[in-house]
């Protein structure tokens, strides 16, 4: 049984630029995203910032309403039956917002509680578990504007899961965190699944969802380009060979001049202290370093490597792709 | 457990959550402190003229009841701007349980600490400026009061809705503070104002909430005043449940609640 789904699901968001002569804008943030979680899965969206993944899951969590296509949590609609909707799911994003500050984590988790209506009598005894789960005991009559991230990130999936729901979609949940902390949240989610819950996770780090999904769909410019399970996806993308050019003072242009190469599928460059690195993926058999250098321009180059691709090489392969 | 019992201690758990947090703010313990001061000077200073102390306790009674009104509409707002920084107000909105019952204790609240404010004035009246207040009825006293409360925490929550739909909304409860105590008669009476003022005053809960708590102190018969700031009071949460679902719908719509 599908306990989540997707289809064709779209949303546009109206915008306006400039102050005396205001021009109205739409921007397409979802465009037609289609899949389905079934029931005990965790399922992965991934993608970079700007991908679409946060609207996508907000309107799977009936903040948002969408402007094309439907979706459904355990078979209801997510527009007509949104408050049934509500009761089933749990919903935890990454960062430091979302939490009263000046109150206590339990004062913050008895509200919630409150909120999602948890049985009164059964509220302390669910809490004191959760707390648990998340390893804040001890710590949860502390007010929350004391907590570092990772606390805080605790807190958030104790209050998301209060109310014991089927579905959670959690948002980037390690996001910021540190990776002690991120490790222990890691673990926490994988301990959900095992629970019997389905869980969308969205995150745009490809181990984390290489090391806890079941499936993942892959979203870029707000539609999905790859879905399958990690093996499949590392299978349709990994084959050929990565080059890496250490570079000082190269431009975009030069970039984009790599990318028009015969057997070039992606070029990016990332800064790295003092000087950029230039990752260069090319097809199978192709031998490039000599062309890729060749059109570099007036940039210094410094060492040059090649290496095998890796789960993050094919990532950005699929997420730069026109 | 019912519905409505459910619902009930909704508004008592999110009353009582939103006042413990309201109570930890040092800047709002400030005002709370200031606002009160001022409040009991301009009561004495516009009516000190004359011996009779009467216009002295009426000015002092509707300066303290400025202070309930002031700290729930712009409170309000700021409570609704405070939930989106927050990045709470997505999260309110995602739980299952209707709206009108997160927003109602809210602004409940608000008036609440502005009871403080009310307590504070007539003390800042007595201890600073020598106005008396004793109160003939103290029953019928205390029912205004908490009538007055629950009404103007209700013309708050139907401010809220608005707040809800509109990120600048706040803006309005700061502009609307001075024309409602002016036109509820809290300082001048309603029959120095144009008559076609007086149907706008007499649709607002606290013209008659200050007009029972005047009464109470007085000896007049303050027990249909709070009757009618109660009925005002149930009408605007009555709307306020109709409009919020649309003003809700309207921000899942343009997709505003995760904006601040």
């Amino acid at each position: 049984m599908n306990v989540v789904e997707a289809i064709d699901l779209r949303r546009t968001y109206k915008t306006t630029t400039g102050t005396i002569r205001r021009r109205s804008l739409e921007v397409e943030a979802v465009r037609g995203v289609t899949f389905s979680i079934a029931e005990g899965e965790l399922f992965g969206l991934l993608g970079p910032n700007g991908a679409g993944k946060t609207t996508t899951i907000k309107m799977l969590i009936t903040l948002l309403i969408p402007t094309g296509g439907e979706a459904r949590v355990l078979g209801h609609d997510v527009v007509k039956d949104a408050r049934w909707v509500r009761e089933r799911i749990g919903y935890v994003f990454g960062g430091d917002r979302g939490l009263y500050e000046r109150l206590s984590a339990l004062d913050n988790l008895r509200y919630f509680a409150e909120l999602y209506g948890v049985d009164p009598r059964s509220q302390r005894a669910r809490i004191g578990e959760l707390l648990e789960l998340v390893g804040l005991t001890g710590r949860e009559k502390e007010r929350v504007e004391g907590y570092s991230r990772g606390m805080r990130q605790r807190l958030h999936i104790a209050r998301g899961l209060l109310h014991d729901p089927p579905v959670v979609f959690l948002d980037e949940p390690t996001i910021g965190v540190d990776p002690v902390g991120a490790r222990e949240l890691r673990a926490t989610i994988a301990s959900l699944t095992a629970s019997g819950k389905t869980v969308l996770l969205t995150t745009h780090y490809m181990f984390e969802a290489d090391a806890l999904c079941d499936r993942i769909a892959v979203i870029a410019q707000g539609r999905i380009v790859a879905e399958g399970t990690p093996a499949q996806l590392k299978a349709g993308v990994v084959a050929g060979t990565v080059v890496e050019v250490e570079v000082f003072g190269i431009e975009e242009a030069a970039a984009d001049r790599v990318r028009e190469l015969d057997g070039v599928r992606a070029a990016t460059i990332e800064d790295r202290d003092q000087k950029q690195l230039l990752i260069v993926q090319t097809a199978p058999g192709a031998e490039l370093t000599h062309a890729i250098l060749s059109r570099l321009g007036a940039a210094e180059v410094g060492r040059v490597s090649s290496r095998e691709p890796t789960l993050e090489d094919a990532y950005v392969q699929l997420v730069t792709a026109e | 457990m019912t519905t409505l019992r459910r619902s009930l201690r909704m508004l008592r758990v999110g009353w009582q959550m939103h006042l413990k947090m309201l109570g930890r703010s040092s800047f709002n313990t400030l005002l709370g402190i200031v606002y009160p001061l001022f409040f009991a000077s301009v009561a004495f200073f516009m009516f000190r003229a004359g011996t009779d102390p009467k216009p002295l306790v009426y000015a002092s009674l509707g300066a303290a009841v400025m202070g309930i009104w002031g700290t729930t509409s712009t409170a309000a707002g700021g409570a609704m701007a405070r939930e989106r920084w927050h990045g709470t107000l997505e999260l309110l909105v995602a739980a299952p349980v209707h709206f009108a019952l997160v927003l109602l204790p809210v602004t409940i609240a608000m008036a609440t600490i502005g009871v403080y404010s009310m307590v504070a004035t007539l003390a800042w009246g007595r201890i600073v400026f020598g106005i008396p207040v004793e109160v003939a009825h103290p029953l019928a006293f205390t029912l205004a009061v908490a009538g007055t409360v629950v009404s103007i925490g209700a013309l708050g929550f139907l401010l809220a809705v608005a707040f809800v739909r509109f990120r600048q909304a706040w803006a309005l409860g700061n502009m609307l503070e001075y024309p409602v105590w002016l036109i509820s008669g809290f300082l001048v009476p309603l029959s120095l104002f144009p008559g076609w003022v007086r149907p706008i005053s007499w649709a607002l809960a606290p013209t008659w909430g200050i007009a029972a708590i005047r009464g109470a102190a007085l000896g007049g018969a303050p027990y249909r005043d709070t009757g009618l700031a109660l009925l005002l009071g149930g009408a605007y949460v009555l709307v306020g449940v109709v409009l919020v679902e649309r003003a809700l719908r309207a921000a899942r719509d343009r997709g505003t609640l995760s904006l601040s």
